[in-house]
This record gives C-alpha cells, structure tokens and sequence, in this order.
C-alpha cells in the first residue's frame, strides 16, 4: 500500500468515527430538546445525559484529529479548502463552540436550564448540515480558479440540489444513528419507557435513511458523471450496506438484540462511507486536488505514521478503559453509582 | 463591513482567539498540576480541607477546559482558514508535532472524563489520583508541542527551499529549533505560574471578603508557595530567552529594548516613550541589556540599525515587554514577602490592602500572559515565518474574513461572560462551608 493510500485511509476512519460518534451526540442533543419540548423530558433525559456527560469532550478530539491529520498528510488541501471554506467552517466552529461550552455550563453548572437544552439541541442539527457542505464542495463544479486562487461560488452551492440533498441526509442520517444507538443504551439501562420511545424514534427514521440515500446517488449521475459511475462499480459496497440496513430495521422491529442491531447499523455506514470514500479515490477535490499531488513529502509521511501507530498504541487501552467504566458499566449506566466531582 | 484589508482582519481574528484561547488554555495547562499537588497533601496529611479544595478545583476547571476546547479547535482552524500559504508549507514541515499534540490532548480529555466521574469510586484515593497523572501530562504535553510549532515559526528549520520547492524536510530538526528550549519551557512554567497565583487570587478574594476559613488559608498559601517557584523558574528562563533572542531574533531583542545602534555595554530600558528615534522618560539600567543578551556587561549587542526597514517588528513591543517583565518581577517579590510573611508572623500580611494585592496577582499574571504573546507575535512581524514567508503572502484570498471577525468577537463574548456567569454560581450556591459539613459535619 502506498503512503498516499495509507494516509488518507487513516484519516477518513477517524472520520468515520467521527460521524457516528458526533451523530449519538447530536442526536442525542435534539432528543434530548425536543423531549423537553413535547413534555416527555422525564423519559430520556437522564439516560441521554448519563451517556453524553463523560464522553462529549472526546467526541470533539475526532474531529480535530481529522482536520489536523489532512493538512499534515495533505498540506495543498490546506490551500484549496482553507482559502474556499472560511465562512462555512467558520459557521460550523461558531456551532461547536456554542454547543460545546453551553453542554459543559448546564452538566457541570447550572442544572436543568431549558435554553441550553434547546440550544444544544438545535445547533446538533445546523452542525451536521454545515459540515457537510464541505463533501458537497469536494464534488467540484463549485469552486474555480482566479489568478491562481480557488474561489468558492456561493450562489452555485445554494442553488444545488446535490447540496440540499446532502444536507438532509446528514440530518436524516443523524437522526437514525442516534435513535438506534440509545435505543440500545436505554435498553441495557434496563429503562423500558426510554426503550420504547426511542425504538419509535428508530424506526421512523429508518427508511428516510434509505431514501436520501439513494436520491444523493441519483443527484450525482447529473453533477459528477465520473463519480457516479465509480459508484456504480462499486454497486456491491452499497448492496452490502443495504442488507445490513435491513438487518437493523428487523432487529428493532422485532425488539431483538438491540446490540446487535447497533453493530449492523456501524456495519451499514461503514460500508456506505467506505464505498464513497473508495469511488472518490483518487481525488480530494474534484478536479483540482487528487490525494497524489497534494501529497506531502516522504520523512513527514513516515514520521506522522509512526506517532499515529505509537499514539494509537496509546489511546486504545485509554479509550477501553473509559468505555468500560462508563458505557459498559451497568451500574454506571443504570444510575446506581454518583460519583462526580 | 470593517475598514481594512484582508491581511490586517485576519491578523486581528488570529490575535482575536488566539488571546481569548490562551487564557483557558494557561488555565488548562497549569490547573491539573495544582489539583493534584492539592489532593496529594490532602492524602497524606488525611485533611479533607485540600482533598475538597482539589474536587472544587476540578469542578471549576471542567467549565475552562470545555470553553478551551472550543476555543481550541476553533484556532487549530482558523490556522488553515486564515494562512493557507502558510499551513501548506507548515504541513509539509512542523505537522508532526501538531499530530502529536491531538493524541496528548485526546489522551488528557479521556482521562479527565474518567477522573470527574470517578470521585469516592475508589477505596485507596491514590488511585483515584493517578487518574490525574495522564491528564495533567497530556495537558502539559499539549503545550509543549503547540510551543514547538511556535517556535518553529521563529526560527524555522529543518528543509531547504530551492527555487520555490521543499526539499530535505526533516520533522526532527523542524520540531527542535534553537527557539524550541526557551520558549517551550517559558510557556509551560508561567502557565503553572499563572494557574498558582490564579487560585490564590480566588482564596485572597474569600479572605477579603472577611471569611476566617482555615479551607481559604490553606489554598493561600500552598497556591502562593508554588506561584513563587515557578515565577522564579520563569524569571531564570526569561533570561536564557534574552540570549537566545539575541543569538537568533537580534531584531525582536532589539524592538523590545528600542536599541537603535549596535553597541557594546549595552543599557537595558524600561518604560519610556518613543519620540522617532529618540527615546524619553526610559529608566535605564546600565550594561544590563548585554547582560540579558549575553552574560557579559560588555558585550556587542545587535541595534535595528543592522536591518532593512521593512524587516523590522513595531516598536510597540517594547510597551508589551515592560508589562510582562514589570508584573513578572511583581509577582516574584508579592509572593515572596507572602512567604517570608508568613513564616515570620508579620502581621501585615494578613490586613485587607495586602490581601486585595494577592487577589490581583491573578489577573495580572493573565495580562503578562496576554502581553508576552502579544510581544511574541509582533515581534516576529512582518513574519509569519521568520525570514523566509511574510504574513502578508501567507493570508486568505477570502473576502469574508471582516464578516467572521465579527461574529467570532460576538461568539468569545458571549462565551467569556458564560464562563464568568457560571463558575460564580457554581460556587455561590454550593459554598465550602456547606460541603464541608455535608463531609464531615465540621464545624465552620
């Protein structure tokens, strides 16, 4: 496997981390609001809470592992997207920042404050939507150059069904993670009300899932023929990712091994962010920027593999050691222990 | 919408989050250590005054480190947003410690998750303070390695640019620059500085405010016993950074102290003001700058008179310089006549007008911590790296940036008072005297 491979495989698995862990916390987010909204606060808050409060700041390091690793693998992607991204990422740093401080001033200050709750909520929607306009951008046909420099063509990108139908699906898709995820966790915390709630949630989404899916697929035969058709050879990917989305929805429809059904909905998005990822290949933004020629030199390769494989060797027993006093905890996740500081 | 051109909004949003960041971010490095000094005398001496002190501590520190985090991403952003020429070049050559600087922060947050949600989870509470160990090494790992970047952009090093190609990158030599020692080790020591006289601040405050707490006592001076070290470590680096300054930044020595001609013996100024060349009201203090630049009072120091006009920093720097220097050494004798004041009983140290100095030296160690990366940053002006990129060809060809200058000032206000708003309440509505005695029915 050649270097170039090597790293942007790296990054785009932390990126998929990222998206179902910020997906459980966005989700969670909005559920979270719109119970208290609906009046059903007494059924989900608690579980969502008790699942966000210890892991929230960790959510956050993927992203910033992501962004931080592709400007070290890929320093032209530093030009092109940094010079045409500065109002939408700006946006999305405005959401993170709202989110993130008003999460931590309401767990660890004052308590039970709607606004925050609402303004945690609204922003784990706005976020997903904003981010993902940069894969719509990475598409091409938004940005050209002038004398040298990339320049982003706003009115192109707005008036796009492609980027409408990718930010709904973000939304969607947000939705759907979350809703699986916590249907699992409210069952493991033995809460039978917050199972049934959310498994309802979990399926009304399910299939939203599917459609937008398939409508982005659809959307792109007119925007970026090249694309499309990789996708097309690619087509058992995404079959793949359909079974295994059938998988989920059987599960939870017949209220089986929820567990189980969580792994085949990571196993969905898995093969569905893989499958675009490889039909993307070999460029990072259509048709200016391939993962080739924007690749950085060989001692930088080398040195940011070895840090990742020594970083790694780090974080893994640390992130297991969180999981299993928090997520895999039973009396943790049921409640019974309250040791915060 | 903003006067100005690209280049200078974009200077003003870099300096924008960067000062706002680097308050949580001192707060962020230097806390950890201080909560877990606290909870190891608490251990030891089995005395619940410093273990509650430390859980507080930690309550208290969650809110920075969230606002920090934000704050964080937000520059490690705007890197890219705003200097795109640039982080093309840095990426290709000082990404490394950048990449390392994710995984300490990763390891930090996993374990301060842990260790916020473990309190009384472990029957032999020095387990509970090893969970402190990694993320009080992960934070201060985490400004090593941001320092080494920053150094970098001093005294860049480690490729060769030929005919606008990069070439024999090595990411070691990049990582250890000759700026790399002093300024990594002054970043990490006033952070510890500024996070000890921080908390005294808050425990002075109580004592003003005419608590006779035992609780306050104790933080008082553990917190002004450990500022007056390290802002005698600061002080020692502070001068190692002079020599550097001179052997490999001669300009920005020479902006700081308004030296003109290069010349031996050299006086060090302080104060002043600039009438064109000429400098007034300066108190001058003999040989000192060669001394500061070299270890010898008759020593050639470097004058601006060796450099080309548009190569050198502002001259304002130098304004910046006294105050860090000034409240420096402020803080190093304050906190000295504390100490010494309190092994000898001196009775005025414990009157109200001494008291209201300790609650000051908190917010004016944040100031020379604002002031000193002001001087840092301007002084490396017109290079954004030094010698071989200016910050002019290294901005954004966007033409947003006036736009985003504003709402990131909305969004750091709104955050800066959030902060303020809940610690206060945090603590008013659950006092140590009420946690104390939920503790262990202690009398106030």
């Amino acid at each position: 496997m050649s270097l170039e491979i090597l790293g942007i495989m790296v990054l785009w698995t932390f990126l998929f981390g990222y998206v179902i862990v910020a997906s459980i916390d966005f989700g969670a987010g909005f559920f979270n609001a719109y119970s208290e909204l609906t009046g059903k606060q007494h059924i989900l808050t608690k579980i969502i809470q008790r699942y966000l409060s210890p892991v929230w700041e960790v959510t956050n390091v993927f992203l910033v592992f992501f962004f931080v690793g592709i400007v070290g693998f890929f320093p032209k992607t530093a030009f092109y997207y940094g010079t045409t991204l500065l109002v939408p990422v700006s946006i999305a740093i405005l959401l993170l920042a709202v989110r993130g401080s008003y999460y931590a001033f309401e767990t660890y200050g004052t308590k039970g404050h709607k606004g925050y709750a609402l303004m945690y909520g609204l922003t784990g929607l706005v976020l997903p939507a904003s981010l993902s306009i940069v894969l719509t951008i990475s598409e091409g046909g938004f940005v050209s150059m002038t004398e040298g420099k990339p320049v982003l063509d706003y009115w192109a990108l707005f008036t796009s069904p492609l980027t409408w139908s990718i930010v709904v699906l973000s939304i969607i898709a947000v939705l759907y993670i979350s809703s699986v995820f916590l249907t699992w966790y409210a069952s493991k915390a033995k809460d039978t009300k917050a199972t049934d709630l959310m498994r309802k949630y979990a399926l009304i989404w399910a299939l939203p899932t599917i459609i937008t899916a398939c409508g982005i697929i659809y959307e792109l035969s007119f925007h970026n023929q090249e694309h499309f058709d990789r996708i097309i050879d690619l087509w058992w990917m995404f079959g793949l990712s359909f079974l295994l989305f059938i998988g989920t929805v059987w599960l939870i429809w017949k209220r089986k091994n929820y567990g189980l059904a969580f792994g085949l909905l990571v196993g969905q998005f898995a093969f569905a962010f893989f499958g675009y990822g490889l039909s993307h290949y070999p460029y990072l933004l259509y048709p200016h920027l391939t993962i080739y020629d924007s690749f950085t030199n060989e001692a930088m390769a080398i040195s940011l593999v070895v840090a990742f494989v020594l970083g790694l060797a780090l974080l893994l027993p640390s992130l297991y050691l969180l999981m299993r006093l928090f997520l895999f905890n039973k009396d943790y996740v049921k409640g019974s222990q309250k040791n915060k500081a | 919408m903003l006067d100005g051109d690209t280049v200078f909004n974009s200077r003003l949003l870099t300096e924008l989050t960067l000062s706002f960041h680097i308050i949580y971010a001192t707060i962020g490095v230097g806390v950890p250590l201080m909560i877990m000094i606290a909870q190891w005398v608490g251990i030891k001496k089995n005395d619940e005054h410093y273990i509650l002190l430390a859980r507080r501590w930690a309550r208290g520190f969650v809110i920075t480190v969230a606002v920090g985090v934000v704050t964080g991403t937000a520059i490690g952003l705007q890197l890219s947003l705003l200097w795109p020429k640039f982080m093309e070049l840095a990426g290709n050559v000082i990404a490394l410690p950048l990449f390392m600087e994710v995984f300490a922060f990763f390891f930090e947050a996993i374990f301060l998750g842990i260790y916020l949600y473990t309190w009384d989870r472990f029957e032999d509470q020095r387990k509970h303070l090893a969970l402190l160990i990694p993320v009080a090494i992960g934070a201060g790992l985490s400004a090593v390695f941001i320092t080494m970047v920053n150094s970098f952009m001093n005294a860049p090093q480690g490729f060769d640019l030929v005919n606008g190609e990069l070439i024999n990158v090595n990411p070691f030599l990049a990582m250890f620059t000759p700026a790399m020692p002093t300024k990594v080790s002054h970043v990490v020591a006033t952070a510890f500085m500024t996070a000890a006289f921080l908390l005294a601040s808050i425990a002075a405050f109580k004592l003003v405010r005419g608590s006779n707490h035992a609780y306050h006592k104790k933080a008082l001076f553990m917190t002004m016993k450990i500022g007056l070290i390290f802002s005698i470590a600061t002080a020692l680096i502070g001068d190692f950074s002079g020599k550097y300054l001179a052997e490999y930044q001669p300009e920005k020595l020479a902006a700081a102290e308004w030296h003109f001609d290069t010349s031996e013996q050299a006086p060090l100024l302080m104060y002043g003001i600039l009438d064109g060349e000429e400098v007034k009201y300066a108190l001058e203090i003999p040989f000192a700058l060669s001394i500061l630049a070299h270890g010898d009072p008759s020593a050639e120091v470097i004058g601006l008179d060796q450099f080309p006009e548009d190569e050198t920093p502002p001259m304002a720097v130098h304004y910046l310089f006294d105050i860090m220097v000034t409240i420096g050494v402020w803080m190093i004798l304050l906190s000295l006549v504390y100490w010494v004041g309190t092994k000898r009983k001196w009775a005025f140290i414990n009157t109200k007008p001494f008291l209201w100095l300790l609650a000051l030296g908190g917010p004016l160690s944040i100031i020379a911590i604002e002031a000193g990366w002001w001087m840092a940053e301007l002084g490396r002006q017109p290079w954004i790296l030094r010698g071989i990129m200016r910050t002019s060809e290294a901005a954004t060809s966007s033409s947003h940036v006036d736009t985003m200058l504003l709402l990131f000032a909305g969004i750091y206000l709104i955050l800066g008072i959030g902060t303020v708003v809940v610690l206060r309440r945090m603590f008013k509505k659950n006092p140590v005297e009420k946690e104390l005695m939920e503790k262990g029915g202690e009398e106030t």
